[in-house]
């Protein structure tokens, strides 16, 4: 039995990617499955923030790759969830520090301990943190905002996820690709100041797997380091839980993307 | 639409210009995808040999790179000005791989 490799990627900074791989990894760890996510951003750890973990990482990735440490020891366990782990970045290493072997013994070591799904948190950019990253994944979960910048680098990802890949390599059947679609805000795209998800849609060519409305829970869940598909009473922990969901091969009906109907008051007044 | 809101100003629809721009620019870079990464300096190094000969600008060379199963065409087209005994010259040159 192997593990499942999910890669949450995007090109640019910024667009939520290590705020995915919080919430998709425990999710999917909420659906009982094992899960081990991983930080890839060597130099810049912050997945550990976000988990609320951060007071626990005594060994790293690069320490696992280097073999200071095992992978048993440097496997941070969930404070709520029992069967999922976490596997901070370096922070002191050079770049250089991660090696394509070194990933592929640590992910092997996972599959080996029974892992269902590994969440491959990538650095930003195409260099080759986010290169290692997305190299052995079976599903890539590509972050997008509702934004010029942010479309046009996921397109680039989207080519890279086909063509610099194992699978793509040894040709295997692709990389699975899913769209997220996060900061949406449904009010300014109805007044035409947003891109439109059927925009992002028709552009890129693919259809998105979620779309996290823009939400102020975001901020209080990293602010707390609880990830926010945990806050089930927000919208974007609602829209997240859709999205594991869908991954996972159930259907949802989108969510959250249009604007709610206003009252009568609102509606005469305005507002 | 209520009638507070004739007072606010109203915002441009700035999505439709977003859309195009993309649209555009992410037609152009994937049809250059895969390319290899020498193109663009050939096609500098390229203009600077025809100009020695015809007054062209940038613009009026093309290239074009095709994958086929096994086999990669690499397509040059030059057009030349107006007035020249040839309006518009084609090159072919094909490049196997591996």
């Amino acid at each position: 039995m192997t593990a499942e490799i999910i890669v949450v990627t995007s090109g640019k900074g910024g667009v939520g990617k290590t705020t995915t791989s919080a919430s998709l990894a425990t999710g999917l760890a909420m659906a009982g499955k094992k899960v081990a996510v991983i930080d890839f951003d060597v130099g810049l750890r912050n997945l550990d923030l976000i988990m609320g973990c951060e007071r626990r990482v005594v060994y790293d990735f690069v320490n696992v790759v280097h073999g200071e440490a095992t992978l048993k020891q440097a496997l941070i366990k969930d404070k709520r969830h029992d069967n999922l782990f976490v596997l901070a970045a370096s922070q002191t290493r050079d770049k250089d520090a991660l090696t394509q072997e070194g990933v592929e013994k640590v992910l092997d070591g996972l599959s080996e301990d029974g892992f269902d799904y590994v969440v491959c948190d990538s650095p930003a950019g195409i260099e080759k943190g986010a290169h290692l990253a997305m190299y052995f994944a079976d599903h890539a979960v590509v972050v997008v905002n509702p934004e010029v910048s942010s479309v046009r680098d996921s397109d680039r990802i989207l080519g890279l996820l086909a063509s610099k890949t194992r699978r793509a390599e040894k040709d295997e059947s692709p990389v699975t690709q899913h769209l997220l679609l996060t900061r949406y805000n449904p009010a300014r795209v109805a007044i035409g100041e947003m891109l439109s998800v059927k925009d992002v849609e028709e552009i890129l060519g693919i259809e998105v797997v979620g779309v996290i409305p823009e939400s102020e829970n975001v901020l209080t869940a990293s602010n707390n380091g609880i990830p926010v598909i945990v806050d089930a009473t927000s919208q974007a922990g609602q829209a997240y839980s859709d999205t594991v969901a869908r991954i996972l091969g159930e259907e949802r009906p989108l969510r959250f993307i249009d604007v709610p109907k206003k009252g009568f008051l609102q509606r005469v007044f305005g507002g | 639409m209520g009638i507070l809101d004739f007072l606010k100003r109203k915002p441009e629809a700035t999505a439709t210009v977003a859309r195009e721009r993309l649209r555009i620019i992410v037609a152009q870079e994937r049809s250059t995808r895969g390319a290899p990464d020498y193109l663009p300096m050939m096609r500098n190094e390229l203009l600077e040999v025809i100009k020695k000969y015809v007054h062209v600008d940038l613009d009026a060379i093309s290239i074009n790179f095709e994958r086929d199963s096994g086999h990669e065409i690499l397509e040059l087209s030059v057009t030349l000005p107006e007035g020249k005994q040839s309006a518009k010259s084609e090159t072919k040159g094909e490049a196997k791989t591996g």
